[in-house]
């Protein structure tokens, strides 16, 4: 009993993991083709995950199972957004999802399994553990990626990710085996105690970095590692796309912060370095490359790999500040891509995808209310002052200025000027340009609710960040200290 | 240099020629074969590792059952080799410079200063269980990524599962309960023919057929 009791902090993934199986064997058994109680059960396991994940939780850390395991404030939070944004996923794409076939047990099953992958990377405090749930989180969007079989665009994406996921994931796992031979330790505390007043090998030690950041940036989509980006958005069915584009961007910040800072605070020297170069070119080739995108999923991947340009830039600045507001900028990313990737499926139907630009011509008058919805979040995304972009992207720059890169905030400013044309392009097209077509739209009372809930919460946030903020920050404060 | 550097060397150079054949290979046949004496090369190393039972797993679970399933599949899918190597010549020099590029920039930074091991293994007594010792690891220090490993197993069942099996409409399937409540009438059709009508003609052709051969 008082084993168990001791696993309290683990109880969410437990908890998570007993429901997905037991979801598994539940849908043998319907038959219904929308697969409602498959659904609804779906929803109710993610919501008591995060229930659990509230009550449960205790100030300070907590380490289990040999160190394997950490539930810290930073992880805790992660969580909680984690399986909210799931929810919110699925709320968006549910009707998306139906009309096409593609909403089936197995699809609700592998969404679990990814946010099960995503809780273990975020609380992984050894590098065995981070990997596996790397690997989880990938295995399960592979096949989500593919479920689309008659689709051929969609099977080649899901080649595309599979092999080149597969090779980032060698690159890590080089990169940690050699950080293995310098340290003797996977234990993520324990590499960083030996780096720091042991005397393993420099060179063998950097040599295992180069790797590691190389399979970070793959994994993020940094330029030059972002090929599988635009390709991969574009052939996923939509859904899966904004999976692929929400939850996962807050664990793969969770996965930067083990790795780099948490056991490779030493090296930051030299790692800072390579994230200059990776969030330099990044931020350049999607803002420029997204310009000339005439697909709105495609346009989406390149500010994708704009945006974890930014999210780097937090995070090379090396100060509680700078991953502070990379975690800020990673929960509003992941509101934004939400809200944005929702858009493109309310409007879509049967047979049609609403994913090029042409398409959102006219918006406003056929419906005023999703066009404002869609300026705020263009507006989130290029930046613009009320909306809660404009102080993520502010908050970035002002920790980097602090960190003293003058040069790489200059830059981060004309390159997200250079991407806000693109963004405002579309608030022209919605606004002063005639529809194509003059069908009614006919969205579903519930998503149109969270497109609703979701423009405000960017307005909301945007005029009032400080709670936000001052969770990711002391969040961070109290994972870092520890 | 003793014998367990030279064995070393040896299979170190078969597993990477293996490896290089795996790709160059011009029959996918080859191909899989290669692939594993790569990996029994590669199961030699660990056994000078000490690792008996990694090694004895491999051999077991990956050339045993793996590859052979693996060979199956090779055996048959029709791979056209020739459009797969379609541009191969073509990329060979940027490919090869980068590699090299790389390959060079690793000897230089690994070759600047002696890279050993910091500490070197323990050398265990021959009675010394290896598999017991993994079998304890693994179900105490290691048993939360053991279990995570055990769910990545099922995520992939469950995603092999959803690719594969679904329903196609142009297949051709039997309906057992049509076959059993199938009556006469369904069936067979009784046609009235109409009999001894023009058999006058037909043994006139019969006959003029018989007079032409004979002609």
């Amino acid at each position: 009993m008082n084993y168990l009791a001791s696993l309290s902090p683990i109880y969410a993934e437990m908890f998570l993991l007993v429901m997905v199986c037991a979801i598994l064997i539940v849908d043998l058994f319907i038959v219904n083709y929308t697969k409602t109680v498959t659904y609804l059960l779906t929803q109710t396991s993610l919501f008591c995950t995060v229930l659990i994940l509230l009550f449960t939780h205790q100030p300070g850390a907590a380490h289990l199972f040999n160190d394997m395991f950490v539930h810290d404030v930073m992880s805790y939070v992660l969580k909680v957004f984690i399986c909210l944004a799931v929810m919110a996923m699925l709320l968006y794409s549910r009707s998306y999802l139906l009309v096409r076939g593609l909403f089936t047990g197995e699809f609700l099953a592998l969404v679990m399994f990814a946010t099960l992958g995503m809780m273990v990377m975020t609380s992984a405090s050894n590098f065995l553990t981070l990997y596996l749930g790397l690997e989880l989180l990938a295995l399960s969007l592979y096949a989500m990626v593919a479920l689309q079989r008659d689709s051929a665009i969609a099977t080649e994406s899901a080649m595309k990710y599979f092999i080149l996921g597969a090779m980032a994931s060698g690159f890590l796992l080089y990169g940690m085996s050699m950080l293995y031979g310098a340290t003797g330790s996977l234990d993520i505390n324990r590499i960083a105690d030996v780096i720091q007043h042991g005397t393993p090998n420099k060179s063998l030690l950097v040599f295992g970095l180069v790797f590691i950041v190389a399979g970070l940036a793959f994994k993020l989509g940094a330029v030059p590692f972002h090929m599988w980006v635009p390709d991969v958005y574009h052939g996923a069915p939509t859904a899966v796309t904004m999976f692929i584009g929400t939850a996962p961007k807050l664990a793969a910040f969770a996965f930067v912060m083990r790795i780099l800072v948490e056991a490779l605070q030493p090296l930051m020297i030299h790692w800072s370095g390579m994230l200059m170069i990776l969030a330099v070119l990044s931020m350049a080739v999607g803002n420029i490359t997204a310009i000339a995108q005439t697909n709105l999923k495609r346009m989406f991947a390149y500010s994708t790999i704009a945006h974890m340009g930014f999210l780097l830039l937090g995070v090379l600045s090396g100060t509680i500040e700078g991953y502070g507001s990379a975690m800020f900028y990673a929960m509003v990313y992941v509101l934004m891509s939400l809200g944005g990737f929702g858009m493109i499926m309310l409007l879509s139907r049967e047979g049609f995808e609403a994913d090029t630009l042409n398409d959102f011509k006219g918006l406003n008058q056929r419906s005023p209310w999703l066009a404002f919805m869609m300026l705020l979040l263009m507006f989130s995304m290029a930046g613009v002052p009320p909306t809660v972009g404009f102080y993520a992207k502010f908050s970035v720059l002002n920790a980097a200025l602090d960190a003293g890169h003058l040069t790489l905030v200059v830059m981060a400013v004309l390159f997200s000027l250079i991407g806000a044309f693109y963004y405002l392009r579309i608030v022209k097209l919605m606004y002063f340009d005639a529809p194509e077509s003059h069908e009614k739209i006919y969205i579903q009372p519930d998503s149109s609710l969270l497109v609703s809930l979701n423009g405000m919460a960017i307005l909301l946030l945007g005029i009032f960040p400080n709670t936000l903020m001052s969770v990711c920050f002391v969040s961070v404060q109290q994972s870092l200290l520890q | 240099m003793n014998f367990e550097t030279v064995l070393f060397y040896l299979f170190a150079a078969v597993t990477v020629f293996a490896a290089l054949r795996v790709i160059t290979a011009r029959n996918p046949l080859h191909a899989v074969l290669f692939l594993v004496l790569a990996f029994v090369s590669s199961a030699g190393i660990w056994m000078l590792l000490e690792a008996e039972f990694l090694a004895i797993a491999l051999v077991l679970v990956y050339v045993g059952a793996v590859m052979v399933l693996f060979l199956f599949v090779v055996m048959m899918l029709d791979i056209n080799i020739e459009q797969l190597r379609k541009g191969f010549w073509q990329w060979l020099p940027l490919g090869g410079l980068l590699a090299a590029l790389i390959g060079v920039q690793m000897v230089w930074v690994l070759g600047a200063d002696e890279i050993s091991a910091g500490t070197t293994a323990v050398k265990h007594a021959a009675d010394y269980s290896n598999t017991k010792e993994l079998g304890r690891l693994i179900y105490t220090d290691y048993v939360y990524p053991f279990e995570i490993a055990a769910v990545l197993l099922l995520v992939a069942m469950v995603a092999a599962i959803a690719l594969t099996l679904r329903k196609r409409r142009d297949t051709k399937r039997q309906d057992v309960n049509k076959q059993v409540k199938v009556r006469r009438e369904d069936r067979v059709r009784i046609v009235s023919v109409p009999s001894a009508r023009q058999v006058e003609s037909v043994q006139e052709a019969a006959a003029s057929n018989h007079g032409h051969t004979a002609d």
